[in-house]
């Protein structure tokens, strides 16, 4: 997805040269189809998050479309009070690109685990708020948001080949995207995490248990009138994300069933502790965080179960 | 829904009568009379950069229209001393008298700290270690875009306590960006004590300087040798610039002079009756 989104943001700048890319020392292997054809629109600002915001911020002020590249964490912690009093408060179109959501930097351990950074950027009045779900999704949501008024966060992922089924790289901005019908349960999911997701609804329907699948890649405007229409049809629903159970797409659809005062059970599938310190593989952390396709299932049906009995005792 | 402060502006001429000149003396008036009658704090801090205030409103800034692309900018990076600006713009007949009273009143735009929705100020800020990273990227803007703009920001000396202030050090030295100015009021002292004892910052112009800066020590309430060293620099190539301006905190109020309490104290009005007496003497 890093790949994706550098080499559509190059054909970008190619034909707007207002595009500049700054960069805090990340990017090895990534950045360099933009770094090459534009050296004179790239610049590796070293291991400085507050100041290349600053920069970016007035840049912005200037006419400049800048995009800040770190790992999500860096970039969406460390400056989180110059991206607050600089492009949000000021209305820029400094685009925060964060890489790596969850789990994705395996054994590089706690520090580079974006568990918070949806929730933090949600935040934000009108801060957009995007996290693609693969690599096709990566390029149509660039292209339909690089040159959006204010600011905006992508979380991109660092899986280059997985395509989501059903998906077919569609983006809309306040959109849902539906990638799989089902009768039993409701999954609604974002980013990367996505591919689980649906390896989950297919595991379930082979025995017996339908499920539609929702990806939500744009957080902030949140896709409500989606979220009420498919929220309204069922009355199990279950999220799921690679970020604490708080903040981010767990957070969102309860505020939507709560607000719209929706008969839907909500089950939140994320990380619920900070990790302890224990680290292995991405595969290995999300099923041990509980966001593996079998921990999916699992919980799934767990939640069916559960779901099934309080409603018989209502009746 | 319309911003208070873009009704409140008027056009420079018909003020010209009641403002007049940006003088320090003028500035410190305002700050004194609006902080009295707002009953608010941070007088100390605004009377210390007053004069680097007035040279640059009266004599450095280009600035024709506030909105103008190709003006300098300005970035009170130490925002706790806008009152001063606030002042300058009112002088300079950007600001009417009637936006001026609205220093800290209900749904003004001017508050305690600059907002940028004020016409005439470019930055919000309001915390420390901001604006410098921001001016650096105005800096690299105008470069960019071949623009003759210049940048200036107003920093304090305790917003050298900033790490992200040495960040955007480093950046500007090594692009060296030579269209940015920094102004360092260097009064010495900061919200709970003396800088020296809260967080010591010796050897200021050489800790610039080993960085990379063009560094100037100048007295801070000479005007003349504010604007002459302002003047004097090489805005086209080497390095960015910073001025190192001695101040006195509480300048031309003998009783805020160097206090620590009149960070944040307002006055009573025996006070004011005294500081307006005392500033009335001062050129």
């Amino acid at each position: 997805m890093r790949k994706a989104f550098i080499r559509t943001l190059a054909e970008l700048a190619g034909s707007d040269p207002r595009i500049f890319l700054l960069t805090g020392d990340l990017g090895f292997l990534a950045v360099e189809e933009f770094s090459e054809r534009f050296p004179d629109r790239f610049l590796n600002m070293g291991v400085a998050e507050q100041n290349m915001v600053g920069v970016a911020t007035g840049l912005a002020e200037d006419g400049f479309l800048p995009f800040v590249y770190s790992i999500s964490t860096f970039i969406s912690m460390r400056p989180y009070e110059f991206i607050r009093n600089g492009p949000v408060h000021h209305h820029l179109p400094v685009r925060l690109v964060g890489i790596g959501g969850g789990f994705e930097y395996g054994n590089a351990g706690v520090t580079h685990f974006a568990l918070e950074d949806l929730g933090l950027m949600r935040l934000q009045p009108g801060l957009t708020l995007i996290a693609p779900a693969d690599q096709q999704q990566t390029k149509s949501a660039l292209r339909a948001t690089w040159d959006m008024p204010g600011p905006v966060y992508y979380r991109i992922g660092k899986d280059e080949a997985t395509i989501v089924p059903g998906l077919g790289g569609r983006f809309e901005l306040d959109r849902a995207q539906t990638v799989s019908e089902g009768e039993d349960l409701l999954m609604v999911t974002a980013g990367s995490i996505a591919s689980e997701v649906v390896n989950a609804a297919e595991i379930l329907r082979r025995s017996g248990i339908t499920t539609r699948v929702v990806i939500i890649s744009c957080l902030n405007p949140a896709p409500a009138e989606d979220l009420i229409s498919a929220l309204s049809e069922f009355d199990l629903a279950m999220t799921v994300e690679s970020h604490y159970v708080t903040g981010g797409v767990g957070s969102l659809v309860a505020e939507i069933i709560a607000e719209q005062n929706l008969d839907c059970r909500l089950i939140r599938c994320g990380v619920s502790q900070m990790p302890d310190g224990v680290t292995g593989s991405q595969q290995y952390l999300e099923h041990r965080h509980g966001l593996s396709s079998e921990a999916i299932v699992e919980a799934a049906l767990a939640a069916i179960n559960t779901n099934a009995r309080s409603r018989e005792v209502v009746r | 829904m319309p911003i208070p402060g873009f009704l409140l502006i008027v056009q420079p001429m018909t003020l010209q009568d009641r403002a007049g000149q940006v003088s320090s003396r003028r500035i410190r008036q305002i700050i004194l009379e609006q902080s009295r009658r707002a009953h608010v704090g941070h007088i100390g801090s605004a009377l210390s950069v007053a004069d680097l205030i007035a040279v640059l409103y009266e004599k450095v800034l280009r600035i024709s229209d506030p909105e103008d692309r190709e003006r300098d900018r300005f970035i009170l990076s130490k925002g706790h001393a806008a009152l001063a600006v606030y002042a300058a713009l009112f002088l300079n007949g950007r600001l009417s008298e009637s936006a001026l009273d609205t220093f800290c009143t209900d749904g003004t735009t001017l508050g305690v700290h600059p907002e940028r929705c004020l016409p005439g100020v470019d930055f919000s800020t309001g915390s420390l270690g901001h604006g410098l990273a921001v001016g650096a990227g105005l800096a690299l803007a105008a470069r960019l875009q071949n623009s003759q703009r210049r940048v200036f920001v107003l920093v304090s000396d305790a917003e050298c306590n900033e790490g992200s202030l040495w960040e955007t050090v480093m950046f500007a030295a090594h692009h060296k960006l030579s269209n940015l100015v920094a102004i360092i009021d260097l009064n010495g002292q900061q919200a709970l004590g003396y800088t020296e004892q809260v967080l010591a910052l010796p050897n200021m112009k050489e800790r610039w300087q080993t960085f990379g800066w063009d560094a100037h020590a100048v007295d801070g309430h000479d005007r003349d040798e504010i604007l002459a060293t302002i003047e004097n620099l090489d805005i086209a190539s080497g390095a960015p610039h910073v001025l190192i301006a001695r101040t006195v905190f509480g300048k031309g109020v003998s009783f805020m002079e160097q206090q620590i309490k009149r960070h944040y104290l307002p006055m009573s009005e025996a006070e004011y009756v005294q500081a307006m007496t005392e500033v009335d003497r001062t050129l």
